[in-house]
């Protein structure tokens, strides 16, 4: 389809620790930058679209400390990792039928403090009231943010699909390698295989650099008509395709949530509305909770078989130099975590050709995928420097 | 039942002892007589785990039919390891003496999954598929949770 808006705006604070700011204070900034970027002021703002997650502050009253009024477009909105699409989506439906003309779409969170530890923050998980059933996480020592459900559903694909940490380690090598060009993220010490072998356990089969960072930051996207966005600073990144999947999980024999994603439905789907195919998609950023994620979304897509996901990346064919460049900016587990805004932030920056050294020669089409709950929810969205 | 003694004087803090609340009664009254109790659907007869999830209340409707008439019920405590886990990360000091600890998953002859630790297997004798068998763990006077041993 012919994109209705595009994204005209893009802004990344500082990442990672960066102490005594709260995320409020991150959220403005990240707004002012991207309207900055687009060449637009906060007078131009009628739509404030905020990523709820775990800080209070994301919320609707962050219309309050950052002093917007007459907003026709207000709302904070939450499917965990895959929210940007479904914020994309509807601040595009709104902008199609005029009932919003500037969009600022926003993620920050501020989880880290000095002198404490990432076990002890919000990502703790003991955060969540203990009573009734929820307490037996505790009582059987189930600490920690998704680690477990994510190495439990890992074990589930290595039993059934003979998935190896060569095969992981080839991910999160990968996504150091491109993080290292670029200059907002937080990891740029070299990682070799035995590195990643060499990192510890943090619960078996996730070794730690299976996992994604965490970080304090804000991420903002302004999302305009294609007509306006053409009027202002930056080259429009269209949005031209979106879809979302939820496949739940019962907790019931026959279904096998923990090795199937939503990207089954999502990709065909956002695909069909971009009226592309997978063939014409340059580079993929997918959201990486875990380098377990990657290799299930990959899969899910149709990028390889299911089951063969691992064989797939095994040859290092997502880093840099690779046939099929993901995460260019070095992805959650190398870069910076702020949910599905990572992907999204580094798809509009590929997709606009500013990626300097870490930049794919070919970036017409921009694969965006987001990923919530374990595997619970999904988006897809196809970025493209091309209106349709 | 195993009754979990912690020796007089010792240092180690005590494990979260869940606290049982109205909704979930049913559960931990089944725990302290030895059953583990699940909702059945009056309905359609559908089995289902009592939650949707980590800090989610006990399901109003039946998954398959969405009728609201559901009811408690024993399960046989018989099932298979669905999956596993090995935490290395330490918490809470309560289970500094077991890391590496299991969380696993099993999946109940009534073709429900629940998340529990399995107990008597070392890890490395641990492996998906495996029968098991729950048994109750009582973590005080008036608390018990499901957990689950090797069955032959």
């Amino acid at each position: 389809m012919t994109a209705a808006a595009a994204i005209a705006g893009l802004g990344i604070t500082e990442m990672g620790k960066v102490y005594g700011r709260t995320a409020t204070d991150f959220a403005g900034e990240a707004i002012a930058l991207a309207l900055d970027d687009a060449g637009l002021t906060k007078q131009d703002v009628d739509g404030l679209l905020v990523n709820a997650n775990l800080s209070p502050e994301m919320s609707p009253t962050l219309q309050f400390s950052l002093g917007f009024e007459d907003l026709t477009l207000m709302n904070a909105m939450s499917a965990y990792g895959s929210t940007p699409a479904t914020m994309l989506q509807y601040a595009a439906y709104a902008i199609s039928t005029g009932q919003a003309h500037v969009v600022a779409c926003l993620y920050a969170d501020a989880p880290l403090s000095q002198g404490g530890s990432i076990s002890q923050s919000a990502y703790s998980g003991k955060s969540i009231a203990a009573e009734g059933m929820s307490g037996l996480r505790f009582a059987y020592g189930d600490y920690g943010p998704a680690n477990t459900t994510y190495a439990l559903a890992l074990r589930r694909h290595m039993h059934l699909f003979g998935t190896n940490h060569d095969q992981l380690g080839q991910i999160a090598v990968g996504q150091r390698r491109w993080a290292q060009m670029n200059p907002h993220a937080q990891m740029q010490k070299p990682m070799t295989i035995e590195d990643y072998h060499a990192s510890r356990w943090i619960i078996e089969p996730l070794h730690l650099f299976d996992c994604c960072l965490v970080s304090n930051g804000a991420v903002a996207v302004v999302v305009t008509s294609a007509e306006h966005a053409r009027s202002l600073r930056q080259p429009p990144v269209y949005l031209r395709g979106f879809g979302q999947c939820a496949p739940g999980d019962n907790a019931r024999a026959g279904r096998e949530p923990a090795v199937y994603t939503g990207a089954t439905t999502s990709g065909p789907r956002a695909l069909a509305e971009a009226g592309i195919g997978l063939e014409d998609v340059d580079v993929l950023e997918i959201y990486d909770c875990y380098t377990y994620t990657v290799l299930v979304s990959l899969e899910d897509y149709g990028f390889c078989e299911k089951g063969e996901g691992g064989a797939f990346v095994s040859d290092g064919k997502l880093g840099p130099g690779g046939s099929l460049p993901t995460n260019t900016g070095g992805g959650q587990l190398s870069s910076y975590y702020m949910w599905g805004f990572t992907p999204l932030s580094e798809g509009v920056i590929q997709a606009r050709g500013q990626a300097g050294e870490r930049q794919v020669p070919k970036h017409d089409h921009v694969l965006v995928s987001g990923n919530g709950g374990t595997l619970n929810y999904h988006s897809t969205t196809i970025l493209s420097k091309h209106e349709g | 039942m195993t009754t979990a003694t912690e020796p007089e004087g010792a240092v180690r803090p005590a494990k979260p002892v869940p606290v049982p609340d109205e909704a979930s009664r049913p559960f931990f009254d089944g725990a302290l007589e030895g059953k583990l109790m699940i909702l059945r659907c009056r309905s359609c007869g559908t089995w289902m785990s009592p939650t949707g999830g980590i800090g989610t209340p006990i399901r109003p409707r039946c998954v398959q039919c969405f009728s609201g008439d559901l009811e408690w019920a024993a399960a046989s405590g018989r099932a298979t390891l669905y999956s596993f886990a090995l935490m290395h990360q330490l918490y809470d000091e309560a289970f500094a003496d077991e890391i590496p600890y299991n969380l696993s998953v099993v999946e109940l002859e009534e073709g429900v999954r629940l998340t529990t630790q399995i107990v008597g297997v070392p890890n490395e004798r641990l492996e998906i598929g495996m029968s098991l068998q729950v048994v109750f763990e009582r973590m005080s006077e008036d608390v018990a949770v499901p957990k689950f041993e090797a069955r032959s």
